[in-house]
């Protein structure tokens, strides 16, 4: 009898652990298998991670209802991570785990490769709407010659977002040089508008790295082999003028910054941008889809323009691929063959069609049966017409796999005059140097 | 577990004459008892901590780790981010930690006094400790905010040109020391009323007896004996002004550029980029930071005290 009484309190742990174990794989089995009817019946339910922005949602639950629409037996349920960095670790930590939902959304580029595609994804190149993609989105999604996902959603520039009123009044033209960017900023500040804008607050500080990364076009003009010499470790920000000058445009701009720099966010930079409080301000294009909830009607007032370098005749934009979908390689059996018809509706021409009215586009699709209707913002036109030019060149971090993660910060430090261009230029090229050595990439070590 | 339970199960069992003073050398305690918590502290405490000295001598993506031996430790130490870190968790720490003191200090002395709705007003001072970190940071940003924000429009009524308090990179860390000193000094001055409280009356009546001064009653009575009080908490808010981060990540993010960057905040900024071997060591150089700065302190204000 005391015995029994005494194998009580371990065995009732052991049974308590059980259960909490039993029930976390339960809910660990749940949240990759839906609505609990996988494969009975032949319907399919498939988990889809996306991250949580307000854009990211919309267009993931439209592209599910569509989807579930056109395959009956195929149900979507959509699931949310954090944006940013928290969101990076939360996609490595799933795929390492084995936990990650059978169909997900993430950036390509060099976000792309420190997943480690090979070992964790499944390659889709086999896929028939492989061959209908841009070019852009396939060289951005491609790791050791296997394309890893679908497009999801449309090619936006990095440039200057401008208040089209304001440049109409002062009579000035787009400029296709840097020393005109600085004589139009000049003009404007004349006439007493803030001439270019910049948003330091620490909700949107990554807003202060176009100078640098919009900037690419340029570098590229100038030395076409940089993003190979870079990955190799010979070519540095620091010693490369055509580089360097990212991080000098920032200093040279600094006199024409709006007063409050510092605290404005990237709500306030729009706001101010769409309502002529400020003239320029450097931004990625998608951005511009902010514009019409926060100043109602004045969409069409904004228009696009690259960064200038130094030469009027390669004049052109930078310009980042759309994020893919993925299946990861946890995926198996019929819930595969659905995530795979899943990323085939993404590339065709109905996909985009359902992208387009969930949220309008601002660049063009990289599918190629697809095309953007005319009602289109000003921003996604101005975009469109550098791509149609051959005026567009992919970003770096797509060229690259090396991005070091204080750029941000280190922008901000030139752009608050805390640290001079070049000081700045070498903090940066130390900083790459960390995600080089974690890469593993040779001559770094 | 189950092959255990039979021996175990003997153990407590109703004591014997014969068997007490082998169990008392023991302890209180039967082995199985303490099974359970020894578990979990082996699973959760003890096999962590040793697998993170071991990653942090290597290259770690979470997916395959490679042996760099001590090439993440001297990456730390190159690093110029981490050496500001570095000054900047030093002055945290001695900002915050000396305000608490001073400020704690004087405010149980008040609360100690005869005022009116003294228990009330000891509520009020303790309830910054009882918010949301992230809550109160989020919520002085506004406050600071260099344009809109009341605190400065509040001094441009009398005439101050307030500073752009987390903006501008001379302002920032000390900002961010000022809240964290508005929502810790509560805990210290609780401690110090409990300090004060334990003083004896009698003390003060025998030195009035003799003439002493207000002064002279702080400084050579409630002083000395309220120095364990002292202690606690220079020890407190120094262990948490070296680790702090919540505060400095919910209001700046160790911004603007790096000038509010403490260990704490480069070690997660690394762990966010996924440089997770590299972050490891910083965790390690952080504890043993603490460890090299604490443990005199603590042995020395003590060894003070015992002396006395």
């Amino acid at each position: 009898m005391k015995l029994m009484k005494l194998a009580r309190g371990p065995v009732a742990l052991v049974a308590l652990a059980t259960a909490v174990g039993t029930l976390t794989a339960c809910s660990g089995i749940g949240s990759s298998s839906g609505g609990g009817g996988g494969g009975s019946g032949g319907s399919v339910t498939l988990s889809y991670l996306v991250d949580n922005s307000d854009a990211a949602v919309k267009s993931a639950n439209a592209m599910a209802t569509a989807f579930h629409a056109a395959n009956p037996t195929i149900t979507i349920s959509v699931q949310t991570r954090p944006q940013g960095s928290d969101g990076d670790n939360a996609v490595k930590t799933k795929l390492s785990t084995g936990d990650m939902a059978d169909v997900f959304a993430y950036n390509n580029g060099s976000l792309l490769q420190a997943l480690k595609p090979a070992t964790n994804l499944v390659p889709v190149s086999d896929q028939p709407w492989a061959s209908d993609l841009d070019k852009v989105f396939v060289s951005s999604t491609t790791v050791d010659g296997k394309l890893y996902g679908a497009p999801g959603g449309t090619a936006f520039g990095g440039g200057v977002l401008y208040n089209i009123p304001i440049f109409k009044r002062l009579n000035l033209q787009v400029p296709q040089t840097w020393s005109d960017f600085l004589k139009d900023a000049q003009t404007i500040k004349a006439a007493g508008i803030d001439p270019i804008i910049q948003t330091y607050a620490a909700s949107s500080t990554w807003t202060s790295q176009l100078f640098v990364l919009g900037d690419y076009h340029n570098v590229e003009a100038q030395v076409p082999n940089f993003a190979a010499q870079y990955t190799a470790g010979k070519m540095k920000y620091a010693n490369t003028p055509a580089a360097l000058a990212g991080f000098q445009h920032i200093d040279q701009a600094r006199p024409y910054f709006n007063k409050d720099y510092r605290s404005a966010d990237l709500n306030t930079g729009l706001a101010d941008v769409a309502n002529g409080k400020g003239a320029m301000y450097p931004q990625l294009g998608a951005s511009a889809q902010g514009i019409s909830t926060i100043a109602p009607g004045k969409s069409n007032d904004v228009g696009f323009f690259a960064l200038p370098g130094d030469d009027a005749a390669t004049n052109g934009m930078t310009v980042w691929s759309p994020g893919g979908v993925y299946i990861p390689k946890s995926t198996k059996g019929a819930k595969l063959d659905a995530a795979k018809k899943f990323l085939a509706y993404y590339a065709s021409s109905a996909g985009c069609d359902t992208e387009t009215q969930a949220e309008p586009p601002e660049g063009p699709y990289m599918v190629k049966s697809c095309a953007l209707p005319s009602t289109v913002s000003q921003v996604a036109k101005d975009t469109q017409t550098y791509f149609k030019d051959s005026k567009a060149t992919v970003a770096l971090e797509f060229e690259s796999p090396i991005k070091g993660p204080n750029l941000e910060q280190i922008c901000i430090e030139v752009g608050t005059g805390q640290a001079s261009a070049s000081k700045g230029a070498s903090l940066y090229d130390d900083d790459v140097k960390k995600e080089a050595q974690q890469l593993g990439l040779p001559g770094w070590s | 577990v189950t092959t255990t339970l039979p021996q175990t199960g003997q153990q407590p069992d109703i004591a014997e004459g014969p068997r007490r003073p082998a169990r008392a050398k023991r302890g209180p305690y039967p082995y199985w008892f303490y099974l359970p918590a020894g578990v979990i502290y082996t699973i959760f405490f003890i096999v962590p901590t040793v697998v993170s000295f071991y990653f942090a001598f290597t290259r770690w993506d979470l997916f395959t780790s490679q042996w760099i031996g001590l090439a993440n430790f001297k990456e730390f130490f190159q690093e110029q981010a981490l050496v500001t870190g570095l000054y900047h968790t030093l002055i945290y720490a001695v900002i915050t930690s000396g305000l608490k003191v001073v400020l704690g200090m004087l405010l149980a002395l008040l609360l100690m006094s005869k005022i009116i709705a003294r228990g009330y007003l000891r509520s009020v001072i303790f309830f910054p400790v009882l918010v949301s970190t992230i809550g109160v940071g989020l919520t002085f940003t506004i406050l600071m905010d260099p344009e809109q924000g009341l605190i400065n429009r509040s001094l441009s009524h009398i005439g101050v040109n307030g500073p752009g308090w987390l903006v501008d990179p001379t302002w920032a860390l000390i900002s961010v020391a000022l809240v964290d000193v508005w929502k810790g000094v509560g805990l210290a001055t609780v401690i110090y009323i409990a300090g004060i409280a334990s003083v004896p009356s009698d003390y003060y009546e025998a030195a009035r007896v003799d003439g002493a001064s207000a002064f002279h009653l702080f400084r050579h009575i409630t002083l000395p004996l309220i120095r364990p009080a002292t202690v606690t908490v220079i020890i407190l808010s120094l262990i948490g002004g070296l680790r702090s981060f919540d505060l400095i990540w919910a209001m700046t993010h160790g911004g603007p550029g790096f000038s509010s960057d403490v260990i704490a905040s480069v070690i997660y900024k690394e762990y966010q980029a996924g440089f997770f071997g590299l972050s490891t060591a910083g965790n390690v150089v952080l504890f043993v930071l603490v460890s090299v700065i604490v443990v005199p302190l603590f042995w020395f204000l003590n060894r003070n005290e015992t002396q006395r």
